[in-house]
């Protein structure tokens, strides 16, 4: 059986006192695009880095392409770094190096990458090409950054954080590479803190908090994992929420989020839209905008990691 | 919309190529950075035509041009192969550089390779238009021993490398620049390159010839001058460079 692009295995990684990683195991499926999240401090980062060879596990195993990524610093390393493109979450280019010339030292350093001119023009920096690195836009900086981890064509890349900061264009950009990159057959793990990025690009989704994962697999699969989901719809202000509960089952909620705008959350059946339209009809309120939605990757998230802001 | 085909296809460039590619990418780098062909060409020059022309310091006693020229290599080398490394590599490690380096088929024996190609390759281009110049002044070399002059400038680019490695693989980027800078005017001033050590008091004179500095200004004027080599002014300047490189070998943190 082939290995899966990155597996790890009860990953601990320690910073002198500090632990980042604490236990955590993961897959991330060969050709596949995985998706990891996790509020900040959870630990992508660190669990990244150990995948990439820049760190030494504390405890526990990584295995990259079936290879242990600190090999990748050893000899023979050459064959197995040109086989793995990494996107550094922060620096790693000099300032004044132009984009376009950075990106072309790069390619030549692999025997067979992508045409240069090409990548550019795919992720629109091409214009920039003779522009030092730090004269460039947050956003522009990061498709350098991107262009230089697929240039040598690798079997899997790295991207901690590739659409950070981006403008819509750019991000749009940046997903249809990401998309074109799994279709060619090359793996991708990367991180994220958009939601939306996870559900529209990820096979794949990791969720990470305090070092451990907390939940795995398709991101359809983890927004089905209960049952609940949510109704919404709006109306007029003030309605008596407390008298539309009483004709529903227990342990559904209502709220009024903002005035006018409800939303009813819990096992949201036919049954139950058909109280909730009824009872609007009993009290003369047309619901506009009624919809019943699943719960977003976002609500899973939330519930997951806790709604309370870190530092 | 541009076809690229992103399929897979991934193998490293050949070792030699590498090493090439990365002392091209240095030289270019260094052309075009002002602060650095201050360092390496303005300063040096204009030292020179300053010291030939006006008497700042009275150089005769001490052979004029044959004492100056060979000095001027010395700062050369002293701005090229330490300021210059000290500074860059510094930095290269603050912005992340050589990290993101660390992911590409690049090895850090290639890297440390390209890097010392680049650094002979521009003083390579220093000597050659200092030289210029100096002739143009009126310098001769006399029976000189090019050899002996090539072995000098070789050894003490590997010392005064390896402690620009050390400073910048040690040090923050910023104390860096500054202590790179600080020590490059030292030893311009008291490193026996353009001043005359015995200009300073006899005490003081015996500990600056141990200095990197002044065992290789005082090799390359013993080399143009026709006193062949410079027997202990090589050891001083080989005991530079297997100390600096094992020390930077071992204290060099790459992050």
């Amino acid at each position: 059986m082939e290995s899966p692009a990155v597996e790890v295995i009860d990953l601990v990684v320690r910073y002198g006192s500090t632990t980042a990683v604490d236990g955590l195991s993961m897959t991330a499926p060969l050709g596949a695009v995985t998706a990891v999240l996790g509020p900040n401090g959870a630990g992508k980062t660190s669990t990244m880095e150990t995948a990439e060879g820049y760190r030494q596990p504390s405890g526990g195993f990584v295995r990259v392409l079936g290879r242990d990524p600190h090999d990748a610093r050893g000899p023979d390393a050459a064959a197995l770094r040109a086989r793995v493109g990494v996107m550094l979450q922060e620096g790693g280019v000099a300032g004044a190096v132009p984009a376009g010339e950075i990106l072309r030292y790069t390619a030549g350093l692999y025997a067979h990458p992508l045409d240069a001119a090409g990548l550019e023009a795919r992720l629109g920096i091409d214009g920039v090409r003779r522009t030092p690195f730090r004269r460039l836009s947050g956003g522009e900086q990061q498709r350098v950054k991107l262009a230089l981890a697929v240039i040598g064509r690798p079997e899997l890349v790295f991207l901690d954080e590739p659409t950070a900061g981006l403008d819509p264009q750019a991000r749009h950009a940046t997903w249809q590479l990401i998309r074109d990159l799994r279709a060619a057959g090359v793996s991708v793990v990367l991180t994220t803190h958009f939601m939306d990025e996870a559900e529209a690009l990820a096979d794949h989704v990791v969720i990470i908090d305090r070092g451990v994962a907390v939940a795995a697999g398709a991101p359809d699969e983890l927004t089905a994992r209960d049952a609940e989901n949510s109704l919404r719809f709006r109306g007029p202000g003030g309605l008596d929420l407390a008298q539309l509960l009483m004709a529903l089952p227990e342990r559904i909620r209502a709220v009024e989020e903002t005035p006018g705008s409800y939303r009813i959350e819990g096992h949201i059946d036919a049954q139950l839209l058909a109280t909730v339209t009824a009872w609007c009809a009993a009290n003369d309120v047309m619901p506009e905008g009624l919809a019943v939605e699943r719960r977003s990757l976002e609500d899973v998230f939330l519930a997951l990691t806790g709604r309370e802001l870190r530092a | 919309m541009t076809t690229l085909d992103l399929t897979p296809r991934p193998e490293a460039g050949a070792g030699p190529t590498l090493v090439l590619r990365h002392a091209r990418f240095e030289v270019t780098q260094l052309l075009r950075n002002g602060e650095q062909l201050l360092l390496t060409l303005v300063i040096p020059i204009v030292l020179l035509v300053l010291m030939a022309k006006v008497q700042i310091i009275d150089l005769a006693p001490s052979g004029g041009l044959d004492f100056l020229v060979p000095g001027i290599f010395c700062l050369a080398v002293l701005s090229t192969a330490f300021t210059g490394q000290a500074i860059g590599t510094g930095f290269e490690r603050r912005y992340g550089v050589l990290k993101r380096l660390g992911s590409t088929p690049l090895t850090r024996t290639q890297l440390l390779a390209g890097k010392s190609l680049a650094v002979l390759m521009v003083e390579v281009g220093q000597v050659v238009v200092l030289g210029l110049v100096a002739l143009a002044l009126g310098w001769r070399p006399t029976h000189p021993s090019y050899l002996a002059a090539v072995l000098f400038l070789v050894v003490g680019t590997i010392a005064f490398a390896s402690l620009g490695l050390l400073m910048a693989g040690t040090l923050r980027a910023e104390v860096t620049l500054a202590a790179a800078n600080l020590v490059y005017v030292l030893l311009l001033l008291g490193g026996g390159i353009v001043v005359p050590t015995n200009k300073f008091p006899a005490s003081v004179a015996h500990v600056l010839e141990w200095l990197p500095s002044s065992a290789l200004a005082t090799g390359l004027r013993s080399a143009l001058t026709g006193g062949g080599l410079a027997g202990h002014a090589l050891l001083v300047m080989l005991i530079w460079a297997v100390v600096g490189f094992a020390a930077a070998a071992r204290f060099f943190r790459w992050e």
